[in-house]
C-alpha cells in the first residue's frame, strides 16, 4: 500500500475510534453527576441554586473533555499534518 | 471546510494578516469601549438613575460577588482582568445569534491569547499579592518533590483553557454547518439556542477558573490561620 493510502485509513479510523470513546466515557460521568445532584435536590431543596450552579459549571467541565477529544478528530480529519507531508511531495 | 475564522483572510503584507478574527475582535472592543464610554460618561449617584447604568451596575456588582465567593477577600483588585475576560468571551459568545458572524473565540489564537494572558496574570497579582518569594514558595507545596509537576500543571492548564474554549464553540458552529446541509428547517436555530448556552457557560467557567488560579497563588499559606480553621471544625 502506497503511504498516503495506508495514512488516511490510520487517520480515519483513529478519528472514529476517538469520538466513540471520549463521547462514551463523559457520557457516563455526566449520567453519575447528574443522578447524584438530582438525589441531593431531592433531599435538600433548599439548597437547589447553588447545586445547580456547581453542576453545571462541572458538566462544561466533563463535556470540555469529550470537546478534547473532537477536537483530535477534526484535527485528524480536515488538518492532519502527515497526510499534508505526504500530499506536499 | 473551515475550522477557524482565521482562513478568511482580508489583507496580507508579509507576516502582518488581518482575518475575520481580528476585524470582529476589534469590532466588539469597540463596541465594548464606546459603549462604557457612553454610559458611564453621566454617573449619577441619586436615587433616579439612567436605565443602562442600572445595567451596568448590576453586571458589575454581579462579578465582584462572584470574585468574593470564589475567595479573592478584594475583588477590586481583580475585577479589572476577570470581569474583561468574561465580558468579551460572553459578548463575542453572544453575538452568534447575529447571522453571518463568526465568534472570534472559535479560532484557536484568540483562545490561546486569551489563556496566555490568565498564565501570566497569575505570577503578575501572586508576586503583587504575596512577594516574589511567597508566590514561588507556593511552588514548593506540598513538597519539593512536586515542583516540577507544578511547573507541569501550570503548563497544561493553559492549554486546557485555550483548548476548551476553542473546541466548544467551533464545535457548535461546526454542528450547525453540518445541520444546515442535512435538516435546515429548524434544527440548526435549535442548535444556535443551544450554543447561547454553552457559550455563556465557558465565559463562566474561563473567568471561574482564572479566579481559581489567581486565588491559589496569591494566598499565602498561613501556619495561624490554617490551625484557627481546623480549630472552629
Amino acid at each position: 500500500m502506497e503511504s498516503s493510502t495506508l495514512i488516511a485509513i490510520a487517520s480515519i479510523a483513529t478519528a472514529g475510534i476517538t469520538t466513540a470513546i471520549g463521547v462514551m466515557m463523559p457520557a457516563i460521568g455526566q449520567g453519575k453527576s447528574i443522578s447524584a445532584a438530582l438525589n441531593s435536590m431531592a433531599q435538600q431543596p433548599d439548597s437547589a441554586p447553588t447545586i445547580t450552579r456547581t453542576l453545571f459549571v462541572g458538566l462544561a467541565m466533563l463535556e470540555s473533555l469529550s470537546i478534547y477529544c473532537f477536537v483530535i478528530s477534526m484535527i485528524l480529519i480536515f488538518a492532519n499534518p502527515f497526510w499534508s507531508h505526504v500530499i506536499a511531495k | 471546510m473551515k475550522l477557524s475564522p482565521d482562513e478568511t483572510i482580508f489583507w496580507q503584507y508579509g507576516f502582518i494578516t488581518i482575518n475575520l478574527t481580528v476585524v470582529t475582535t476589534w469590532m466588539l472592543m469597540l463596541i465594548m469601549v464606546v459603549g462604557s464610554w457612553l454610559i458611564t460618561r453621566k454617573l449619577k449617584k441619586n436615587i433616579h438613575v439612567s436605565h443602562w447604568q442600572c445595567i451596568l451596575e448590576m453586571i458589575v456588582i454581579a462579578i465582584k460577588n462572584q470574585i468574593k465567593e470564589i475567595g479573592l477577600n478584594k475583588p477590586e483588585k481583580f475585577i479589572g482582568f476577570i470581569g474583561t475576560l468574561f465580558l468579551f468571551i460572553a459578548l463575542s459568545n453572544l453575538c452568534i445569534i447575529f447571522p453571518g458572524y463568526e465568534a472570534p473565540t472559535g479560532s484557536l489564537s484568540t483562545t490561546a491569547a486569551l489563556a496566555i494572558c490568565v498564565f501570566l496574570a497569575v505570577p503578575f497579582f501572586g508576586i503583587a499579592e504575596v512577594g516574589i518569594l511567597g508566590y514561588l514558595k507556593s511552588y514548593l507545596q506540598p513538597t519539593f518533590i512536586m515542583l516540577p509537576f507544578n511547573i507541569i500543571s501550570e503548563i497544561s492548564r493553559t492549554l486546557a483553557l485555550a483548548i476548551r474554549l476553542f473546541g466548544n464553540i467551533m464545535s457548535g458552529g461546526m454542528i450547525v454547518s453540518i445541520l444546515l446541509t442535512i435538516a435546515p428547517l429548524i434544527f440548526p436555530i435549535l442548535m444556535t439556542i443551544l450554543g447561547l448556552i454553552t457559550g455563556i457557560v465557558q465565559a463562566y467557567i474561563f473567568s471561574i477558573l482564572a479566579i481559581v488560579y489567581i486565588a491559589a497563588a496569591t494566598q499565602e499559606s498561613k501556619p495561624e490561620k490554617k490551625k484557627a480553621i481546623i480549630k472552629t471544625q
